[in-house]
Formats: structure tokens, sequence, C-alpha cells
């Protein structure tokens, strides 16, 4: 009895890992077709990730590894032959980009011509820092210097009129209540 | 500056922002996304030899030297080959332009029937039945038309179907000014 619920416990784990194996294979299955997939699991998912990274030039927003354009498959093939041939990843992504030019990246390598693109939205947030520092500076600035203009002798009378009233209308208040 | 005038130049904020957008906005969405730039411009023709069709004679890269020449990418299957092929035969014909065809991912039987019945304009046809030296010369699609000069280097590309406009005011001067 112990032996057939230890057999069970060991079954069902196994079937637990393989199932959770299999989902976290096979979650990810876009325009890849089985026949252009190589044995080599390792290769495979390097082939996957510059796939990746490639634009396909059909589609254009969208990655070979995304397409059913018969380019996309097309360099799909010859980024897994590269790989059987003995390429490294960034070898491959030459081969590719000596074709096709840097549009082909999916992410723009920094050069000099994407400069403004790489450091734009720092440059952006510099001024945008700088700009705030400036008027928040200013403005304390302007508070602490400013100086109310002095009251007139006629406002001071009436202000000293107003106090007075003030001060016997407590004095009224005070014993009725 | 008097505080009335900051207030002023405040509410301009808006415009000037949307002025800046629709700038962005009139560069970004109007160029056309299929022109792009192919990097092989002033490259040598990749090195490639392909069979012709139905025993003709191919098409190599050494082929390419010499003279000045234009390579027509096309496909029996890809409609847009089939409104620009007349302008090629008529070049071929009267102008009397050098063009080699290279039949990309296209059965040479398919490219051979095309070629019978709307005419030949090319001196030599290779086939490209995988589609590998088109990608090798960094072709999007069908059909593509490359400038080569005496050098056998590529010069000028057009995407998709040539127009009697894209001959006249481009690729033919262009063919004259590299012939010099």
């Amino acid at each position: 009895m112990k032996r057939f619920f230890c057999s069970l416990k060991r079954r069902s784990a196994i079937g637990l890992t393989t199932l959770a194996l299999a989902s976290l294979l096979s979650a990810p299955a876009f325009a890849v077709m089985p026949d252009e997939k190589l044995s080599d699991p390792v290769m495979e998912a390097r082939a996957r990730d510059i796939s990746k990274e490639l634009r396909c030039l059909v589609c254009q927003n969208q990655s070979i590894d995304d397409s059913n354009a018969d380019l996309a498959r097309d360099l799909r093939v010859l980024v897994r032959e590269r790989l059987v041939a003995g390429d490294s990843d960034q070898q491959v992504l030459a081969y590719v980009t000596d074709r096709y030019g840097d549009f082909v990246l999916l992410r723009p390598p920094v050069k000099s011509y994407t400069i403004a693109l790489w450091a734009g939205p720092f440059v952006v947030l510099l001024l945008a820092g700088l700009g705030t520092a400036f008027y928040l500076r200013r403005r304390r600035h302007e508070v602490e210097t400013t100086t109310l203009p002095e009251l007139t002798a006629e406002e001071e009378t009436r202000l000293q009129a107003l106090l007075d009233d003030l001060g016997t209308d407590k004095g009224q208040r005070g014993p009725s209540a | 500056m008097s505080p009335h005038t900051k207030h002023r130049l405040l509410l301009l904020l808006p415009f000037t922002i949307f002025l800046v957008l629709a700038a962005y906005f009139a560069i970004g969405l109007t160029g056309d996304p299929s022109k792009l730039p192919s990097n092989m411009i002033n490259k040598p023709v990749p090195e490639f030899a392909l069979p012709g069709l139905d025993g003709g004679p191919g098409l190599a890269s050494t082929d390419l030297k010499g003279q000045v020449r234009l390579v027509n990418i096309f496909a029996s299957w890809c409609a847009p080959c089939r409104v620009e092929h007349p302008l090629l035969v008529r070049l071929a014909r009267e102008e009397g332009i050098t063009i080699h065809g290279i039949a990309y991912k296209d059965k040479p039987v398919d490219s051979q029937a095309f070629l019978d019945s709307l005419g030949n304009p090319y001196t030599s046809v290779g086939s490209d039945r995988d589609g590998r030296v088109g990608i090798n010369f960094g072709v999007y699609g069908v059909p593509e038309t490359y400038v080569i000069d005496k050098e056998g280097r590529i010069r000028y590309r057009h995407v998709g179907p040539l127009m009697a406009y894209d001959m006249d005011e481009v690729i033919l001067p262009m063919l004259r000014e590299l012939a010099k």
C-alpha cells in the first residue's frame, strides 16, 4: 500500500514536471515552422533570439520571428544555416546587416547618426530639469525679496480705528456674555 | 519683461508645441516606407553563379563587368513585374540597354513561359530558385532593378515596378552618365 502511494506520488511529480516543461517550451509558437527548427535546442534558442532582433523587411514592424512573409522565412532559414556553419550571434547579425543595412535591426545601434535618438530623451530631461530648477529658484528669490508697500497715513488711521473698534467690541461683549 | 507679456508668451506655448509636432508628422508620415536606401550601393555585385532557363545561358556575377547595365529581379508570379515588363522590352529593343534578369523564387518553366508570352528583354537570365542571390542583393521583394556600373558595382536600386517617369528621369540619365 505504502509503495503504491509512493509510486503514485512520484508519477504525478514526473507528470507535473513534464507538463510544466512542455508548457514552458511550447508557449510562444509564432511563425516559425517545425521544419525550420534546428535539432539542437541550444542552437535553436540562439536562432530564435537572433530572429527577434531582425526586422521583417516586408512587414517592417514585425520581427522575422513573428512574420509569416516569405522573405522572413528565408531569413530565418538563413540565420539557422549561418549558426550551423559556426557563426557567432554577432557574425550572423553582421551577415544580414551587410545586405540590408542597419534598418534590419529592430534595436538601432548607437552610431553617429542615431545619437539624437539615443541621447535625445536625456537631453530633453536635462533641459526640463534645468528649466524647473531655474524657475523654482527665481520664484523663491522673488518671494524673499518682495517688500509690501508702506501704508499711507490715512490707511494707518483707518487700521487703528478698526483695531480700536474691535477692542471695544470685545470689551462690550465680555461682561454681557 | 512685465508679468503681462510673460503670460502672453505662455499662451503661445500650446501653439508652439503644435507647430513642432506638425513638422514632425509632416516629415514622418509623408515619406514612403518602401523607399529605403540599399546597403549595397557602391558595393560590388554579390558573387553568384545561377543556372539559366530552359537551357539558355545562366548569369554569374563575373558577367556583370565591363559595361553599364541593368539587373532586373522578377518572377512570373509577381503582378507588378507584368506591369513593368513592356517598358523593359522597349528599353532593350529601342534604347539598346543591356538588361540581365534574375528570376526570383520562380520555377524555370514558369519564368520561361512568362518571357515567351510577354517578350524577353534580357541578355541572360539566372534562375534564383531559393532566393539566396536575392537576399545577397538585399532584395525586399520583386520587382527590383539595379544599375550596375562598368566595374561591376551596384550604383542604384529601384524598388517596385519601373515606370516611364523613373526610366526617363532617373535610370536613363544615370546610365548615360555612367557610360561616359
